[in-house]
């Protein structure tokens, strides 16, 4: 429904870094997906297997990673349309 | 060891405490003062009802049976909230835009306000939900045995019905009491979310207590807890990819998809942007509800008797260490846990009971006599919720009793959840992809439960159970690739990986499939456009457009659905945007679309589409007939654009050949005009010429005669060439022709250079000047310049009918311009004429005076046009005035 031309091909720079910063926070999650799937990688026996306090660790850690580049990314994405917030008032 | 009796009290007391909040928190928001009810904090932390008593007792025991598994169930989650840009922003907008009561709702409403659709969600939603609900029942009561039993003997199943049925009779009343107090039109229900807010920080802060007494008081601080971590008999990282994998797509599914997660994340959103704190704030909950799991559960191997249901051990380990204050904290953690999920998800499954199943019923049934049709709807609806409300927690309570309340109840969390993600493909399809359609969406969703069903559902009972063992094992009627746990013949998988995957896979073929093939509805492509292009336009749908509706039966209408004063409210609020306050406003399609959407917010969107389409006479079908007039005005407003472009482009032909044939006879009568004045002109100097001429022939006569005759001769045809010159002048001038010498040069000796050439040497006139002001450099052709000059002293002195003859010559500069002025003392030119002055051939005076013929003004308009400069008359002098105006050139 959009009309032809309503958004320009080019955007000025503002623009453009809160549209990657989108991009950075739709990719959050498929980061978090491959990083969790890594441990499925590891070896399970043997001496060089990871122990069990040391996969708690990863899991946990990995966890953390991704609340903060969360709480960044909710920090700096702006809405960019103006329609935001009249929806329902 | 806590007394039964005070462990009683204090629950007692506790659902008071939750009762006197949610009161409250109703009683401020009715106020208007309900700002730190909408915090984002409040949202963050109503979220937390997806960790119910499953978690809070049960994921203690999972660890104890699958290692870290169980930690699937939190990442899942975690990704849909880190990724709230991409799926939940869009879910809330929608829902806010839309008014959406439920996920059924949003279902319905994506695929053209489709009944059956948000009925097929509504069934699967209670199908999934019962066991689960059971479970949490089961969980309640498992935990009282655990005290009651402490002190008196073993709780016999009599026990624990009798206290399943205190617990779910008191979440009956607790929830109809602060879930249904009225029909909402945006259905929020402050009290229960800050009750449910409250009950997720007591146990959140039970779970971290009960941690840090397993890791400080009885593990010996966190590198010790480790090393016993990494001594202790529990495999933690033995489960296959398939089921690390799967798990965590289902959690995240049903993180979305659960019925009481889409309450609380969209439905009783207030602001987008709380999803902004949530996206690490719940994160860092479920974080923080996962951190002491696997201590708590190797502690609880260690400490506690072999046999010990690990399922407790939240409970029983503090216990078991005398910790009695930590025990009552850890029991009420639960209690809140399974309590606050119980609330929630009855009251999301009530509303789409009654929204999607019991209103529309009782509409069909009442479809003959339009006038009663609206009994009183709001009494309907807010009955059919509360029934709904006792109905789905006696279908949990049943369910528990049936079940036996034992393990198997444990195993069904994950059946459950795998239930609810079958709505997946419709709501992911419905607001990303604008071609997905209601057949698809009906066929997904029913092969999606058929899969469920078959291959997870009906087993989880155990073999023998409700499929008999024969089929489990050959396949019904002996089809073998039919077998619930190896559909197609592949076995092998993980029950669990087996039915998700299948469900899925199949359910998503069927709707993409489907969707491909099938052609949506005029009113489906609407609503596709206004959930997929969510960002673009949150206007709404632009569905009425006829005003057949009565104001007053709106009204009517309104009143019985969502009560007298916000019926008014919302009515005067229309009344004064349509500029007329204090009267019925008029019945608008846009205000008919409003009024739909607020009916939505109350009774779903399918209902609410119904209700209005039977007062405005005509339901769904006249969106279909306003689209195919519509394409057809299109087509005939086209088709005249087209007419109207092209017989415009005709009239401006005709028009530019009007005027080119206006201009050719204004051309050619100006030519008649000029070669009769021009062979005028020529004859008289040619007749005296001819006539002296043959005098002289004929001789005989004075030589001072001759020598006279001569002379005119000469004069005459010195006349001629002057005017043949001019002519020819006029002629390279006009046709631009002319090659301009740029040179540079002082003004004064250009003024110079013309008064001696104009040969003023036998006529008396002054010429005045002021030789200071025409101290200027010009640049330009300087000939021609002069050329003009001349002209202009030559016409002062040869017109000039003063005594004593005078030509002031002022030069001035003004707006870029060097300004030269010629004016003479005579008694000027009559304002008639002051215009024909500069063309071909005007002579005012008479004849025998001038010299030339009238070329000469003429000249010089042309001259001084190529120059970038002018020649104009100068009005409102006593005499004759001239103006020259140059550019300034750098």
């Amino acid at each position: 429904m959009k009309p032809a031309g309503k958004t320009p091909v080019f955007l000025e720079r503002a623009n453009y870094r809160q549209r990657r910063l989108g991009d950075a926070a739709r990719f959050l999650p498929l980061l978090g997906t491959v990083l969790w799937l890594i441990p499925l990688l590891w070896t399970r026996d043997g001496p060089e297997a990871p122990s069990n306090a040391g996969t708690i660790t990863y899991i946990f850690v990995i966890w953390v990673v991704l609340i903060g580049l969360a709480a960044l990314l909710s920090r700096v994405l702006r809405d960019t349309d103006p329609a935001a917030d009249t929806a329902r008032r | 060891m806590v007394s039964f009796n005070i462990l009683i009290v204090v629950s007692l007391s506790y659902v008071a405490a939750l009762f006197w909040v949610a009161f409250l928190a109703e009683r401020r928001a009715a106020a208007g003062k309900a700002n730190w009810l909408r915090s984002p904090v409040i949202y963050t932390l109503s979220l937390s009802i997806y960790c119910t008593a499953w978690t809070f007792y049960g994921a203690v025991g999972y660890a104890e049976r699958s290692g870290l598994e169980f930690v699937t169930i939190y990442l899942g989650p975690t990704l849909v909230m880190v990724g709230w840009w991409w799926v939940l922003r869009r879910l809330v907008r929608i829902g806010r835009a839309q008014r959406i009561t439920s996920i059924a709702d949003l279902i319905s409403s994506r695929f053209g306000k489709s009944r059956r659709r948000g009925v097929i969600v509504t069934l699967i939603a209670v199908v999934a939900a019962t066991p689960y609900i059971a479970l949490q029942i089961q969980s309640v009561t498992l935990s009282l045995a655990v005290f009651a039993e402490a002190e008196g003997p073993p709780w016999t199943d009599v026990d624990f019905a009798r206290a399943a049925m205190w617990f779910a009779g008191g979440l009956a009343v607790f929830t109809i009491l602060f879930g249904t107090r009225n029909l909402d039109a945006n259905e929020r229900h402050h009290g229960i979310v800050m009750a449910i807010a409250v009950e997720a920080v007591v146990k959140l802060v039970a779970l971290l207590a009960v941690g840090i007494f397993v890791v400080w008081g009885l593990g010996g601080g966190p590198a010790q807890m480790m090393a016993t971590i990494d001594a202790a008999d529990l495999d933690l990282w033995d489960q296959d990819a398939s089921r690390w994998v799967g798990l965590i797509f289902v959690s995240a599914a049903a993180f979305i998809c659960l019925p009481r997660m889409f309450q609380v994340m969209v439905v009783e959103n207030d602001d987008e942007a709380h999803l902004r704190m949530a996206s690490w704030a719940f994160p860092t909950y479920l974080f923080a509800m996962s951190l002491f799991v696997v201590p708590i559960a190797v502690m609880g191997l260690e400490l506690m008797p072999a046999g010990s249901n690990p399922d407790l051990f939240v409970l029983t380990l503090p216990l078991s260490q005398g910790a009695n204050g930590l025990a009552m904290l850890s029991f009420l953690g639960g209690f809140s846990s399974a309590t606050s999920m119980v609330i929630v998800a009855t009251i999301a499954l009530a509303t789409m009971v009654s929204n999607h199943i019991v209103v529309p019923l009782w509409l069909a049934m009442q479809d003959d006599r339009k006038g009663a049709m609206f009994g009183d709807v709001r009494h309907l609806t807010l009955l059919a919720r509360r029934l709904s409300i006792a109905g789905v927690l006696a279908l949990g309570f049943v369910y528990y009793r049936l079940s036996g309340g034992g393990t198997a109840l444990a195993a069904i969390g994950l059946i459950s959840f795998a239930g609810s993600v079958q709505v997946l493909p419709a709501l992911i399809g419905g607001i990303f992809w604008r071609g997905a359609t209601r057949p698809a969406a009906a066929a997904g969703l029913l092969i999606g439960l058929v899969v469920w069903l078959w291959t997870m559902f009906l087993p989880s009972f155990g073999p023998g159970a409700v499929i008999p063992v024969t089929v489990i094992e050959a396949g019904p009627f002996g089809i073998g690739w039919l077998r619930p746990q190896a559909l197609f013949g592949i076995s092998g998988i993980d029950p669990l990986v087996h039915g998700i995957l299948w469900s899925m896979l199949l359910n998503t073929a069927a709707f993409v499939g489907i969707s491909l093939v099938t052609f949506p509805t005029p009113l489906e492509r609407l609503q596709g456009a206004q959930f997929v292009n969510v960002f673009d336009h949150s206007t709404g749908t632009r569905t009425w457009s006829r005003p057949v509706a009565d104001a007053e039966d709106l009204l009517l209408m309104l009143q019985r659905i969502i009560g007298v004063t916000e019926a008014q409210r919302i009515f005067a609020r229309e009344a004064q945007r349509q500029g007329t306050p204090g009267q019925l406003p008029k019945a608008t399609p846009d205000f008919i679309a409003r009024l739909e959407r607020e009916l939505g917010g109350s009774v779903g969107a399918a209902t609410a589409h119904a209700m209005i389409g039977q007062l405005t006479g005509g339901s769904g079908v006249s969106v279909e007939d306003l689209i195919a007039v519509a394409d057809e005005a299109a087509q005939i407003l086209e088709y005249s654009n087209r007419l109207e472009a092209k017989s415009a482009e005709q009239e401006a032909t005709a028009r530019a050949l009007r005027d080119a044939n206006a201009k050719l006879t204004a051309l050619s009568i100006q030519k008649d005009a000029f070669l009769s004045q021009i062979s005028h002109e020529l004859r008289t100097p040619m007749t005296s010429i001819r006539s002296f001429s043959e005098i002289l022939r004929d001789g005989d006569m004075p030589a001072a005669d001759q020598n006279r005759f001569a002379g005119i001769i000469l004069d005459e045809s010195i006349r001629l060439s002057r005017l043949l010159d001019d002519l020819l002048d006029l002629s390279v001038l006009e046709n631009g022709q002319v090659v301009l010498r740029q040179q540079t040069g002082q003004l004064s000796t250009l003024l110079d250079r013309a008064v001696s050439a104009a040969g003023l040497h036998d006529r008396n006139l002054t010429i005045l000047r002021d030789r200071t002001t025409e101290e200027i450099e010009i640049t330009t052709d300087l000939d021609r310049l002069v050329q003009v000059f001349i002209n202009l002293i030559s016409n002062a002195a040869k017109y000039c009918d003063a005594k004593k003859p005078e030509l002031t010559i002022r030069v001035s500069r003004a707006n870029g311009q060097h300004r030269i002025d010629f004016l003479d003392n005579g008694i000027g030119i009559a304002a008639q004429n002051q215009e024909l002055i500069f063309e071909k051939f005007s002579r005012l005076a008479d004849e025998s005076k001038a010299g030339g013929a009238g070329l000469g003004l003429a000249i010089c308009r042309e001259i001084m046009l190529r120059l970038q400069g002018d020649i104009i008359y100068l009005r409102g002098t006593s005499g004759t005035a001239f103006r020259v105006t140059l550019p300034v050139t750098s």
